[in-house]
């Protein structure tokens, strides 16, 4: 049976509710959309046509509900969040040159003998990978100290939202995450301490949900108006996976047609495949395996998009 | 290349239906690599292109060919360059100013409409466009009153889609804004950019002078219009963030004489601006040569180059290389530098022009009110 399965956006095409639909085990759905943020309960779209119960486990208000109450936490959390932004910021610098350097030798290839240049572009992107891991780690590491700390669900005005997650967890069988803001969305789900309930459950992510189950969340967007479009390692995600990188509106954030970034991008990830989350796509894990069911698509090193479903 | 004109030339067989077969076979004006044949058929006694390129001949004279009724010029621009223009054409010694009948390519300002060429290279941005997919915006009209200008003034004001009254949204007010909505796409562009994540979801006020070249001439009542009247106004109906880097200003030519102007006499209060093809003229010694309208303008500018003092905190910039008012801008640019303000100048080869503005909304909103590009994967 499937522990795991993501898709693409559901907007123009919903699949998630006819595979929850599928699913043989019976009980309620719990329903985490913290991504959508104020819009946390225009849910109407999403869980159309499920023949099940459906719970909004309401994880940005019950946030906002706990800020309000726990300003000493507030003010602790806003600190922290802003550490944070601060890191990725520098990393972003850092990225910038590190991975300039590789677009700059992979595009002029032809300027040096094959036998010199290859080896040099290799030795690049190890240096990128390693920035990549060392940022992570610093990001994995801070977030732990912070939750150590601070113990949020352990704080009064947030116990009590915990305990009643974890009991309707307890009663639901499968977990919707829908995607919208990763960072709100990673934010609501360590906050409220669900990382571990969520580990036990089936759970069925699009876009962004899909991001924030994996060991590190990858942000990226080849042609944004300003900058290079290099892609960021953001935080370290929920771990569901280590083996996998979501890419949600690949089609339309990623130049999949250009062999260049295709390549590097693959290669840069290259412990994980890197699979397009466009309209429609569906992958599936079953018993530790990834099964591609629907338009899903594996970015190569060779440059090339692989259609594997 | 041998052009396209040149090869007609040389044909001893010039009539009537050769030069029709040559209009039948070709789109105009013809584009060949980085040059541009302008072609006008018509029985007139001259003929002159209109172009509004500052650094070409004003007004060159189209030749005529042979003893047939074709004119044309041939101009050399460079890449990436669009360019609008007009014929001017002479009949019994009467001056005409016509569009191209053979270029269906227009642009439309307060004025009417002109005909539009680019070199290879420029194409028209497709965030400029409709898209079915973007969750369209609203805009709503209102009269407001102002005591400064004595009357009723016309604003509307844009909101994004999915607006929530209970969030709180960044702020830009518009110069001319409802000619950015008709000539410039605006409301369009907002849509297409929310709708891809570039820009941050935000309200957008569009102002009209009733007057613009006495009141954006940096005219203080002006600056006191938007600060006192229309800001206070805004922030009273609808959900503004506070912070000053939430607030911007935005104009063209005057406009964004007057932009920079209020901002000048109310420091700090809008964090953001944005100056397209801004009227920035000012003198070092003589006259100003730019007629009397630009008088109050190179007062507020010489004050302004004396003192800059640091009025906002981030300037978007950009300005058409074929416009005079390069110099004028490219000359601001190190003062506003050393005021400490981030600024961002951008050049483009094209004129003072609606279209050109238009290009130039994605990369200039985007960087002064970004949005969650990076972070939302819905």
């Amino acid at each position: 049976m499937s522990d795991l399965l993501l898709f693409g956006p559901q907007r123009f095409q919903s699949t998630i509710g006819d595979a929850l639909n599928a699913m043989e085990v019976e009980g309620p759905c719990a329903v985490i959309t913290a991504g959508w943020q104020e819009r946390e309960m225009e849910m109407d779209e999403l869980v159309a046509g499920i023949d099940r119960e459906v719970i909004n486990l309401r994880l940005h208000h019950r946030a906002e509900e706990f800020f309000e109450a726990d300003t000493i936490f507030r003010d602790a959390h806003r600190g922290h969040q802003q550490r944070m932004r601060q890191l990725q910021e520098i990393y972003r610098i850092r990225l910038s040159h590190t991975l300039a350097c590789v677009h700059q030798l992979t595009g002029n290839l032809d300027n040096w003998p094959e036998d010199v240049v290859l080896a040099e572009i290799e030795d690049a992107l190890a240096m990128v990978r390693e920035l990549d891991r060392h940022h992570l780690g610093h990001m994995r590491n801070l977030q732990e100290a912070f939750l150590e700390e601070w113990q949020p669900y352990a704080r009064p005005a947030l116990k009590e939202h915990h305990l009643e997650l974890t009991d309707t967890l307890y009663r639901c069988p499968a977990v919707l995450i829908a995607g919208g803001h990763v960072a709100v969305l990673l934010n609501r789900l360590r906050l409220l301490g669900l990382e571990g309930p969520i580990r036990e459950k089936t759970v069925l992510a699009s876009s962004a949900g899909a991001m924030v189950l994996g060991e590190q969340v990858v942000l990226f967007h080849d042609s944004p108006p300003q900058g290079p479009g290099y892609a960021e390692v953001f935080e370290a995600g929920l771990g569901l996976f280590d083996d996998l990188v979501p890419l949600p509106h690949a089609r339309n954030r990623l130049l999949l047609d250009n062999p260049t970034r295709v390549s590097i991008f693959a290669r840069r990830f290259e412990a994980a495949s890197c699979l397009t989350l466009d309209d429609g796509a569906r992958v599936d894990r079953v018993d530790g395996r990834w099964h591609p069911r629907q338009n899903i698509h594996r970015l190569k090193s060779d440059g090339t998009v692989e259609e594997l479903a | 290349m041998t052009l396209a004109i040149r090869a007609l030339e040389q044909r001893k067989d010039l009539n009537e239906a050769v030069i029709d077969e040559f209009i039948e076979n070709y789109d105009f004006p013809i584009v060949e690599d980085n040059a541009i044949t302008f072609v006008f058929r018509g029985k007139v006694e001259e003929v002159r292109l209109q172009h509004w390129v500052y650094g070409l001949e004003s007004a060159p004279e189209l030749t005529r060919l042979g003893e047939t009724d074709l004119w044309y010029l041939i101009l050399d621009l460079p890449a990436k360059s669009r360019i609008e223009y007009k014929f001017d054409i002479v009949t019994n010694g009467k001056h005409e100013w016509v569009h191209d009948p053979f270029n269906p390519q227009v642009a439309h300002d307060p004025f009417g409409f002109n005909s539009v060429v680019h070199t290879p290279g420029y194409v028209t941005p497709d965030w400029t466009f409709f898209e079915a997919e973007t969750r369209p915006g609203s805009i709503e009209d209102y009269q407001i009153s102002s005591k400064v200008f004595g009357g009723e003034r016309a604003i509307s004001v844009y909101l994004p889609a999915r607006f929530r009254a209970t969030r709180r949204y960044p702020l830009l007010i518009v110069h001319d804004g409802m000619d950015y909505v008709r000539y410039a796409a605006l409301h369009t562009v907002l849509d297409n950019l929310i709708h891809r994540l570039e820009l941050s979801h935000m309200i957008v006020v569009f102002t009209q002078a009733v007057d613009r070249l006495e009141e954006y001439a940096a005219d203080e009542r002006h600056a006191e219009f938007i600060v006192e009247e229309v800001l206070p106004w805004v922030e009273k109906r609808y959900p503004i963030q506070p912070n000053p880097a939430q607030r911007g200003l935005m104009g063209a030519s005057f406009g964004a004489v007057a932009s920079l102007a209020a901002a000048w006499r109310y420091p700090g209060v809008f964090g953001r601006l944005m100056l397209q093809s801004g009227s920035f003229a000012f003198t070092d010694i003589g006259a100003n040569p730019r007629g009397p309208a630009f008088e109050p303008v190179v007062r507020f500018m010489n004050a302004f180059r004396d003192k800059p003092g640091r009025p906002t905190n981030k300037i978007y910039m950009s300005c058409g290389i074929y416009e005079s008012l390069i110099y004028e801008n490219r000359s601001l640019l190190p003062m506003l530098q050393q005021t400490g303000m981030q600024v961002k100048y951008v050049e483009a080869r094209d004129g003072h022009n609606w279209e050109n503005w238009r290009d130039r909304l994605r990369e200039g909103l985007s960087w002064l009110f970004p949005g969650p590009l990076w972070m939302v994967y819905e």
